[in-house]
């Protein structure tokens, strides 16, 4: 310090920010969407048809009533473009009052690479009405959700069991489905197998 | 065009067997019930399920980082895009930016996954049809592929190499060098492979014109990855919806024009060189500095849904994330590429006959891993 000509400042270099990696992630909030282009076309396209509209991560979340979801769907591919059926889907929500499955399709359109998810709320024993009439891949979809959720679609031409057995018991996705799994083996060979024994049994204690 | 459905003889019969679920052309356990007329079918179908792991069921009750091995298990020739597709899901969620070094990382293990699952793809489809010669050939490579990945983590098959927020390790030194040397060789190797097949006559007899589809057709039925870009759907989720820096290399989306088994071979031999010269590009430009973001300890999404997709080597992998807030996530689906790629499957082989179902079944690439999950 003592040799330094006198009137210099010393520079401290100003500390360089930090990337978005280095710092506590920023997590996304929710915001009302109704403003949104994507929404606003749909609202015009189907009067009626938006119930909420919930931005994510730059995810448009649209609310259906379950009675427009044909027209929503079909008005989303003939006059908005959605071409492409990505996903559908099914959450179960338990304990929820207004309804306790979720029913989700989550659309695409090449023409601005957008897509939009659109949401139905659907109490138990509750049909929906079948996308397979607009998207051909819808089929398969649908079947898996009826297979694992147990919501039943109506108007699907071969509403069966997908990826278990027919004469499964249950549906293994609803959140009341024990993880251990149940005794699901009386009902494919009854003759066989009494009900209530299932294949682990059989055999055993004759 | 497929041909007409016709009866050649007075007293011919239909019948229907049963083909697989034990059948070494359909890749796993996949189960079809062919309606036949003499070796025309009139009609094939899928039965699936015989792999069902309840991997959705259980995804409920593990942590999001603990999920990542049992992505492993769903298409098993694809670990590390599997992976990418779920890291990215909850990334997106928690609002998580990777570093440069991690994005670069990633995007090197997924194309070297996207290679190696078109070796098999390869392999496979032609050792269906009679080749057999290239099923050692594109082994080989993969061979070298597997080595790398247990030089980067141990594992060659379930990798279990990412995790929420970036890189669990740096590249091991010399690693870099290995996989330069391996893409200065790889190539020659796809000109050897092409050298056999693209001009083969038979080769051509047995896939141009089987299982053709329209782009229309294409989009309608779901398919997304090869099978619909040879259709000439030139749509690729790396440029559409681009993640993990995709955005930051050159590479080309190859298309075919007929929509055929043959386009579809095509467009793979040519993703095989697009994969080489992103690699190449990646190795170029690594940036330094860390491999892992800054994030909690225990990994608890906000309440919320997103959903999150990559390009597999199959097609469109995606996850949808239902989180309730907690470090387990409520509902995590997976939009499985091969399940419905798959279901076109009874519109592509109707009218053909029972050896160009195995072609068929080859082209689509399906893994019934994913198919069932």
């Amino acid at each position: 310090m003592d040799d330094q000509p006198i009137g210099t400042v010393q520079v401290v270099p100003a500390p360089t920010p930090l990337q978005p990696w280095e710092e506590r992630p920023v997590t996304p909030t929710p915001r009302d969407a109704h403003a949104d282009a994507q929404v606003e076309e749909l609202a015009a396209a189907v009067p009626g048809g938006v119930e909420a509209a919930v931005e994510l991560a730059g995810q448009i979340t649209v609310q259906v009533p379950p009675a427009s979801i044909s027209k929503v769907l079909r008005a989303c591919k003939d006059c908005l473009g959605y071409d492409f059926l990505v996903d559908l889907t099914a959450v179960d929500w338990l304990d929820r009052a207004e309804g306790r499955f979720d029913v989700v399709y989550w659309l695409h359109r090449h023409r601005d690479q957008r897509r939009l998810r659109l949401k139905v709320v659907v109490a138990e024993g509750v049909e929906v009405l079948t996308a397979t009439g607009v998207w051909k891949t819808a089929n398969w979809m649908e079947r898996e959700v009826y297979d694992l959720f147990g919501l039943h679609f109506a108007g699907h031409p071969n509403l069966e069991r997908i990826l278990t057995w027919e004469g499964f018991n249950g549906h293994p996705l609803r959140k009341d489905f024990p993880i251990e799994g149940i005794d699901t083996g009386a009902a494919i060979y009854p003759d066989v197998f009494p009900p209530g024994g299932g294949p682990v049994k059989a055999g055993g204690d004759e | 065009m497929a041909p007409e459905v016709t009866r050649p003889f007075d007293d011919s019969e239909e019948m229907e067997i049963s083909f697989g679920p034990q059948h070494p052309a359909t890749h796993g356990v996949l189960r079809l019930m062919v309606k036949l007329d003499g070796e025309r079918i009139i009609e094939a179908k899928p039965i699936i399920g015989y792999l069902h792991r309840g991997t959705e069921k259980i995804f409920e009750t593990l942590t999001y980082n603990q999920a990542i091995p049992h992505t492993d298990r769903m298409d098993y020739t694809a670990a590390a895009t599997n992976n990418q597709a779920l890291v990215g899901a909850v990334e997106r969620l928690m609002g998580i930016t990777i570093p440069p070094r991690a994005a670069y990382i990633r995007i090197m293990l997924a194309e070297m996954q996207r290679i190696a699952s078109h070796t098999i793809w390869l392999a496979t489809h032609a050792l269906d049809i009679g080749a057999m010669t290239p099923y050692f050939y594109a082994f080989e490579e993969r061979e070298k592929i597997l080595d790398l990945y247990e030089a980067y983590c141990g594992a060659r098959l379930t990798l279990n190499c990412m995790r929420v927020g970036g890189q669990p390790f740096d590249l091991p030194d010399g690693w870099t060098h290995r996989l330069r040397q391996f893409i200065d060789q790889f190539p020659h190797r796809v000109a050897e492979w092409e050298k056999l097949l693209t001009n083969n006559r038979i080769w051509k007899l047995r896939t141009v014109g089987v299982g053709v589809i329209s782009a229309p057709d294409a989009i309608e039925w779901g398919l997304t990855g090869p099978p619909l870009r040879g259709s000439g759907v030139r749509w690729d989720v790396r440029k559409a919806l681009p993640y993990d820096r995709y955005d930051e290399v050159a590479f080309d989306i190859p298309t075919g024009t007929h929509g055929d088994t043959y386009d579809r071979y095509l467009v793979r031999m040519e993703e095989f060189r697009q994969s080489v010269r992103i690699l190449r590009q990646c190795l170029d430009r690594l940036p330094d500095g860390p491999v892992m973001a800054k994030v909690p300890k225990v990994i608890k999404p906000p309440k919320g849904e997103v959903y999150h997709s990559v390009e597999g080597p199959k097609g469109e992998l995606g996850f949808y994330v239902v989180s309730d807030g907690s470090a387990i996530p409520y509902r995590l689906r997976v939009r499985p590429a091969s399940f419905i790629n798959l279901q076109a499957l009874p519109a592509l082989v109707r009218g053909h006959l029972v050896a160009d179902l195995v072609a068929i079944i080859g082209t689509l690439d399906i893994v019934l891993g994913e198919i069932d999950r």
